[in-house]
């Protein structure tokens, strides 16, 4: 896939694992598994990249005896979720004029 | 691999990024070991889910702006090395006399600028103190008869008053001069300093 397009994929991913509660690391890559497998590095620059873009905020906690990281959806992030969601009707209409003439073959 | 290992090894790998940088990946791949851990995976099994070392620090690396990368490594060390203060001890006796000296040399060069100023004012405080005295002259050997002396000191006593007043504006405009020197003359040793910290 496309770099540009699968990293702003990627980043909807990650603010939709964290939009009903509070996530950290390791959940958000269990919880995307069975749709998009990522790698923790992937992860690591995405996270960065929303928290710098103020999409989410991260709160380190006290968890079994050791610190972690949380990360918050903020109003932004929820917003760029929504965004993503009339983009793809934009997308879908895109994806079925390059694929009209398969149609008309079939 | 243990956990340490893996940690030690990425450390090594990251070592061109900058330091803030290297600590909070650190601990980000330490959580994500730790809570696949928590799950019942052994700790050599949650490592090598994270993947090998040398993939993840060349994934990290080509996720990196460069200019980052070289900013760190360029930016100078601002402590003195040890033999560097050695030399500084050693060759004090020269470096600071010159010191001394160029001080010196511009303390008089400030100096003489004003000294033309202020001999200049001088020459105007004597030219009235001269007319004055003329008039004065004048009076007194005009009171025992002297009529070629009176009238001679009272001359020069004008004269004295007319050049003091030429005297006045030139003296004047010679110390606005001076005035505008010196600043410039300031703010160009200033500069010198700014110049050489920049650099």
């Amino acid at each position: 896939m496309d770099t540009q397009l699968k990293r702003g994929l990627l980043d909807v991913c990650v603010l939709a694992a964290i939009k009903s509660e509070d996530s950290y690391g390791y959940k958000i890559i269990k919880d995307m598994m069975p749709y998009i497998e990522l790698s923790e590095s992937t992860l690591y620059t995405i996270l960065k990249r929303l928290e710098t873009a103020n999409m989410l905020t991260v709160r380190t906690t006290e968890h079994g005896g050791r610190l972690r990281k949380y990360y918050r959806i903020t109003g932004l992030g929820l917003k760029r979720i929504e965004d993503f969601k009339d983009e793809w009707k934009e997308i879908l209409s895109i994806y079925r004029f390059v694929t009209r003439e398969d149609n008309e073959n079939e | 691999m243990s956990k340490q290992e893996f940690i030690e090894q990425l450390r090594k790998g990251l070592a061109d990024l900058p330091r803030e940088d290297i600590k909070e990946r650190l601990t980000f791949y330490s959580e994500m070991i730790d809570d696949r851990m928590e799950e019942g995976i052994t700790e050599e099994d949650a490592v090598s889910r994270i993947g090998p070392v040398d993939t993840i620090i060349s994934q990290i690396k080509a996720d990196i702006p460069p200019a980052k990368l070289v900013r760190e490594s360029i930016t100078p060390k601002k402590q003195l090395k040890t033999w560097e203060i050695i030399l500084l001890v050693l060759g004090s006796p020269i470096w600071l006399s010159l010191l001394i000296a160029a001080f010196a040399v511009i303390l008089s060069l400030y100096i003489s600028l004003w000294s033309v100023v202020i001999s200049l004012w001088a020459v105007f405080s004597s030219l009235i103190g001269c007319a004055f005295s003329g008039v004065i002259a004048g009076i007194i050997f005009a009171c025992s008869n002297n009529v070629l002396s009176a009238i001679a000191m009272h001359a020069a006593g004008i004269i004295c008053a007319g050049l003091s007043i030429f005297m006045f504006y030139g003296c004047k405009a010679a110390t606005k001069g001076t005035l505008i020197l010196a600043k410039k003359f300031v703010a160009c040793i200033k500069n010198c300093f700014h110049k050489k910290e920049n650099v």
